[in-house]
């Protein structure tokens, strides 16, 4: 009366489908982490270039390196895609280490920005942002709307952010020299100055504004 | 991590998928001997039928109702028509006189005791083999019982079929949204019929051998859905029965929501208490397709849809929570959203897949019901009042239905 090989049928053929949308998802996030790893691969060459221009042409490079260095703009975005895809495609090892790349591309870039803006009198100030994912950090995602926000109103303003628990020698290097605890997540570095816990955005502006004053009246100084 | 929540939610996925996937094999291997018959049916013999009419307050329907049973095509004496009024506070007893006049029309009358001792009380005065129901705001199409008729006349197995319900004169969109709902139902009903698993016999012109109330017993109360009770009983007295679904019959539907609320919440209550009632037919051999494929998928779709509003009210209520939060924060400025808006961040975890499966198998099924009744493929933008209107209000009556049976709180009839 019961047909069994149907129902055993119909169970192969809902498991294909369910295979094939797997297929389909891992597909699509296959093609994202590409995606990445062209962007990454493209930011890294910009930032190599700048560099080995600087060192070559020292001064000189001023007028070259200003107009032409990493846009601030692509490092937060690949961020912000970084980001999704840790939460969206699973957080496996290939995203785990893109963002290991990424938070070595943040460094140099902040080293070169650092000296172009000390040698060449470019108006900038510069935010390192310090997070956790290892835990749910609710003021952590709030800090980074802040620091979106921020970054709209500040063209000129680079934030770079870092994950307290992704491990990897050179952000370890950046949390021993400004001493960030993981209980005092989320912290922000700004003017060599640390600041623990949210900070508004309010605060936070009149702080880049500062920043940027400072910066002008250094380059007075000189 | 995988949790706990998602597997649940990927199981019910995969119920829903398994069902579907299971009336669409099913209508594969059938699709040659599912019949649409065009012009006039004919028999090599007319039994004799009885049709009850049991009407409370219908005065404006029961006129229409009558006279499509009087204009069928078949033998018309050998067509017995017995209105019952059930207690009725308006002139519907004055128009059911009006068909006083025709021999083959008998006329009842009662105090107010629900359908089912209506119908009851008229199945006290059949004397035909065969013997229907037919609420008083439906109209039967002419060739609607002879065509009903030729699947008795083909199996004498056979101890009830029902017709292909169709929604009659749609006018507001909610009414145009459960029109499609009604073609889907009758490519559902069909399948379920081949697969001798059908949950209800409604009570628009569902045709019954006498001797199945003979043998089984009259109509029950059952949680005010008589029809779904004998169809379940019939189920586990293994009775046989079948879909015509070339057989058309034009039904009333709710013209609001409130309507459709009050309606389907009875349905659905209806459903899970039958269900509960008749547990004992559960995953058992002997009670075939009926046991293992429509009650489990029915309770699969009233359990799941539920739980998946409450996932989605979830994250409904996170998105809120987190644009509130972000506009506190820093404002909301359009451009910067719109700026960063990029394909990338288009979800294409497997379920969006499964769920863009599901709705073409849903929108596929409309088409397959449209082409059983009208036989034609027809792509209707209905489909889409449909879609909108049943997937925003259908987890408020199966929440309110799971809620009410686990107060044991009975829904009124209207």
């Amino acid at each position: 009366m019961i047909d069994w090989k149907k129902y055993l049928i119909v169970f192969l053929i809902t498991a294909t489908l369910f295979l094939s949308a797997s297929y389909l998802s891992n597909y699509f996030g296959q093609r994202r982490i590409a995606e990445l790893e062209t962007i990454q691969d493209r930011l890294a060459i910009d930032i190599l270039s700048s560099e080995t221009q600087f060192d070559l042409l020292s001064d000189l490079a001023c007028r070259n390196l200003s107009g032409s260095s990493v846009l601030s703009g692509e490092l937060a975005e690949l961020g912000r895609k970084l980001e999704w895809s840790e939460s969206n495609l699973g957080g496996g090892e290939e995203v785990r280490r893109l963002k290991e790349y990424y938070s070595l591309l943040e460094i140099k870039d902040y080293l070169l920005a650092k000296k172009l803006a000390e040698r060449c009198k470019v108006k900038s100030a510069f935010i390192l942002y310090f997070y956790t994912t290892a835990e749910h950090c609710r003021e952590c995602e709030r800090q980074g709307l802040v620091l979106s926000a921020l970054r709209e109103r500040y063209p000129e303003l680079r934030v770079y952010s870092f994950d307290y628990s992704i491990n990897l020698s050179a952000v370890n290097s950046m949390l021993t020299i400004f001493k960030i605890k993981d209980t005092e997540l989320p912290a922000l570095v700004i003017d060599e100055e640390l600041l623990t816990g949210f900070q508004p955005l309010e605060d936070l502006s009149e702080r880049v504004e500062e920043s940027f004053k400072l910066k002008e009246a250094e380059s007075e100084e000189e | 991590m995988v949790s706990i929540s998602n597997i649940i939610f990927y199981i019910f996925i995969f119920l829903t998928v398994y069902a579907q996937v299971f009336l669409l094999v099913t209508f594969l291997e059938n699709r040659k001997r599912i019949l649409i018959r065009k012009g006039r049916t004919f028999l090599l013999d007319y039994p004799e039928v009885t049709v009850i009419v049991p009407a409370f307050n219908e005065e404006k329907n029961l006129k229409k109702t009558v006279n499509s049973l009087l204009n069928l095509n078949y033998h018309k004496h050998r067509v017995k028509i017995i209105l019952v009024d059930d207690g009725s506070t308006d002139n519907t007893w004055k128009v059911m006189q009006e068909f006083s006049v025709f021999p083959n029309i008998r006329l009842m009358q009662k105090r107010n005791g629900g359908k089912y001792t209506a119908l009851n009380l008229g199945l006290e005065s059949v004397e035909t083999p065969f013997v229907g129901c037919m609420d008083a705001d439906s109209v039967a199409d002419p060739d609607a019982l002879v065509r009903i008729m030729s699947y008795f006349e083909k199996d004498p197995e056979l101890m009830a079929v029902t017709p292909s319900l169709i929604t009659h004169q749609p006018k507001t969109l909610v009414q145009k949204a459960q029109k499609m709902e009604y073609l889907m139902s009758v490519y559902f009903k069909k399948m379920l019929g081949i697969l001798s698993a059908i949950h209800v016999a409604p009570g628009p012109l569902t045709i019954f051998r006498k001797k199945v109330f003979e043998e089984l017993g009259p109509y029950r109360h059952a949680h005010n859905t008589e029809d779904m009770e004998i169809a379940y009983r019939m189920q586990k007295n293994n009775y046989k029965i079948e879909h015509c679904n070339d057989a058309y019959v034009y039904t009333g539907t709710p013209s609001t929501i409130g309507k459709l609320f009050r309606q389907r919440l009875r349905w659905i209550y209806g459903f899970l208490n039958n269900t509960l009632d008749y547990r004992d037919v559960l995953f058992k051999k002997k009670y075939g397709n009926f046991s293992f494929f429509t009650l489990p998928a029915g309770v699969v779709s009233v359990v799941g849809v539920t739980y998946l509003l409450g996932r989605l009210l979830y994250s409904l209520g996170d998105f809120v929570f987190n644009k509130i939060s972000h506009y506190q924060l820093v404002g909301f400025n359009f451009g910067t959203a719109l700026r960063q808006f990029d394909v990338f961040f288009l979800s294409t975890k497997s379920f969006i897949f499964l769920e863009i499966l599901i709705f073409g198998l849903v929108i596929f099924s409309m088409l397959l019901g449209a082409k059983m009744v009208e036989g034609k493929w027809k792509f209707s933008a209905k489909i889409f009042y449909y879609l909108a209107i049943f997937s925003a209000v259908a987890p408020l009556w199966l929440v309110k239905a799971i809620w009410n049976t686990l107060l044991s709180k009975r829904p009124a009839w209207r």
